[in-house]
């Protein structure tokens, strides 16, 4: 049927394609190892939030405290201008949110956090939906996912003080000029009362994309109605003043913001979360959130969301800031790993 | 005639290979843009894409392997190498379904929404976190899994080819022995 292959030929053959097969599971090993990439996995920047609070089973990794609020979102259709999105155009949407604090510990008391946020899904009736993820910081400290993991690992508590190494946090600020916005925020701003009362903006820069395929840079930002309170002394006192005004608030009535979209023009950075766009910009009001009930976080129907910044709507992309690829990437890790631990008996959050 | 005994039919081996070069690239764009946060955004979407893509091939293969006949398996074959060539295949058709659905199913559960080229792709399920959890394990298992049944097929088919030399390979290449590689 063939010539047969002399004894050291066959082995040579079989060396062959033993060799072929070999390399190629390696290649899959290397791969599944992100290619040895100098940069930070998604699982060791999830790993970095978990030795900074301590492992926090069924909690969020960040923004770790919360509570879930339901509502809608009402467009004015100014933005369908800009958007193809149908969310934009004149009408209703429903949307699930979370209010919360920065930080990765659900015990921290709420005043203890400068930071705040909301992120919202809104439901599209076509079966999309828009996510976003907001903070009440208007530029991110960080412009790259590397130095934003190299902002947490400074931040690690050093266990014997229980807090960060003051030392160690200097030098990374200073080998961080870029954080000089965000530091000057943080400086300057007085904590307002409310989660209500205060104005959330979307840190990353988005791209609109008209029916002719134009597009338009855009950044977004929830600008409240509700009137700026300082943070009085006496809820100080109690470490939950935040959720506990949220409730009380929405007893009396739903509570509104303005959807305010900030046009770029071609000289601002889309790339780059660190920089605020000149203050002319122009901008749009696309329609107001409204929101009307709250429900606990370990319940309410925000528990399960990824509030991922790129599950975006027709009409809606990512601009080239690369902490939008590294935010999906990250939340994608934490939401499997917070899940698996709600759904086997160590999770915090289990539901009945 | 003896053609057709000898290979299989065009449409199933044209199949055959593309799906190979898609599955290949498939499986290394999921293994990598789990662990990278640069490229995981782009990645995941040609990973979502190309997922409905296979799923779409799969049922047109399956549909042509069934219309059409398959070459027997040289008579020098001992019968338990045949049983095992004959599981290898039916394994290897039922996991190139399965993944593409688990990956939907998953999706599905979480809540995600998926879209293909603008399109809204149906939820399969409603919503439900310990159900995606399985999935999303599973969908990490099957995809190592598929991958040493893909080396596995290549292994065999190669030592058919090159060492053995008995037109098993021939079947799904068309070609004489020396021109595959």
């Amino acid at each position: 049927m063939q010539t047969s292959l002399t004894p050291r030929a066959r082995a040579g053959r079989y060396l062959g394609i033993g060799a072929l097969l070999g390399s190629t599971a390696l290649a899959l090993v290397w791969a599944a190892h992100g290619f040895n990439s100098s940069q930070a996995s998604p699982q060791q920047i999830t790993d970095q939030f978990e030795r900074n609070a301590g492992f926090q089973p069924g909690f969020r990794r960040n923004h770790s405290k919360g509570l879930c609020v339901t509502g809608y979102f009402e467009a004015q259709g100014e933005a369908s201008i800009y958007s193809t999105a149908a969310l934009f155009q004149a009408g209703q949407t429903p949307v699930i949110g979370r209010f919360a604090i920065g930080g990765s510990n659900p015990q921290a008391a709420d005043d203890s956090v400068p930071i705040r946020s909301l992120a919202l899904q809104f439901n599209l009736a076509n079966g999309e939906q828009w996510r976003t993820a907001m903070n009440s910081n208007a530029v991110f400290p960080v412009a790259s996912p590397q130095s934003f993991y190299e902002q947490l690992q400074a931040s690690q508590p050093d266990p014997k003080t229980g807090k960060p190494d003051p030392a160690r946090l200097k030098d990374f600020f200073d080998s961080h000029p870029e954080t000089a916005a965000f530091r000057a925020w943080l400086k300057g701003f007085t904590p307002s009362s409310s989660w209500a009362n205060t104005h959330y903006y979307g840190l990353n820069a988005f791209v609109l994309v008209q029916e002719q395929g134009q597009r338009q840079a855009v950044r977004w930002s929830l600008v409240p109605e509700q009137p700026y309170e300082p943070l009085a002394a006496v809820q100080r006192d109690n470490p939950n003043t935040l959720s506990h005004d949220l409730e009380q608030r929405l007893q009396q009535g739903p509570l509104r913001w303005q959807l305010r979209l900030t046009l770029a023009q071609l000289e601002d950075p889309t790339h780059d979360a660190t920089q605020a766009w000149p203050a002319d910009r122009p901008q749009i009001t696309a329609g107001l959130v409204v929101l009307e009930h709250s429900q606990p976080q370990a319940t309410g129907p925000c528990r399960d969301i990824n509030y991922d910044p790129l599950v975006l709507p027709k009409g809606i992309e990512g601009s080239d800031d690369p902490l939008l690829s590294a935010r999906s990437a990250v939340y994608a890790t934490a939401l499997y790993r917070r899940l698996q631990e709600n759904h086997s008996t160590t999770g915090a959050l289990q539901h009945d | 005639m003896t053609d057709t005994q000898q290979h299989y039919s065009s449409s199933v081996r044209g199949l055959h290979w593309l799906m190979a070069f898609l599955l290949f690239s498939q499986i290394f764009i999921g293994a990598t843009m789990v662990a990278r946060v640069d490229s995981y955004a782009i990645l995941i979407v040609l990973h979502k894409a190309l997922g409905l893509i296979l799923l779409g091939l799969v049922c047109l293969r399956l549909g042509a392997r069934l219309i059409t006949t398959a070459p027997a398996l040289p008579s020098s074959m001992p019968q338990w190498q045949r049983g095992a060539a004959h599981g290898l295949h039916g394994l290897l058709y039922l996991l190139m379904l399965a993944q593409p659905l688990c990956g939907w199913l998953m999706l599905s559960a979480a809540g995600q929404p998926l879209t293909f080229w603008g399109w809204v792709v149906p939820s399969l399920i409603s919503a439900d976190s310990g159900l995606y959890v399985l999935l999303r394990a599973l969908h990490g298992l099957l995809a190592y899994l598929l991958f040493a049944l893909v080396l596995l097929h290549v292994g065999a088919a190669l030592v058919h080819g090159l060492i053995r030399r008995d037109g098993v390979l021939e079947r799904m290449l068309k070609a004489a022995p020396s021109e595959s590689k």
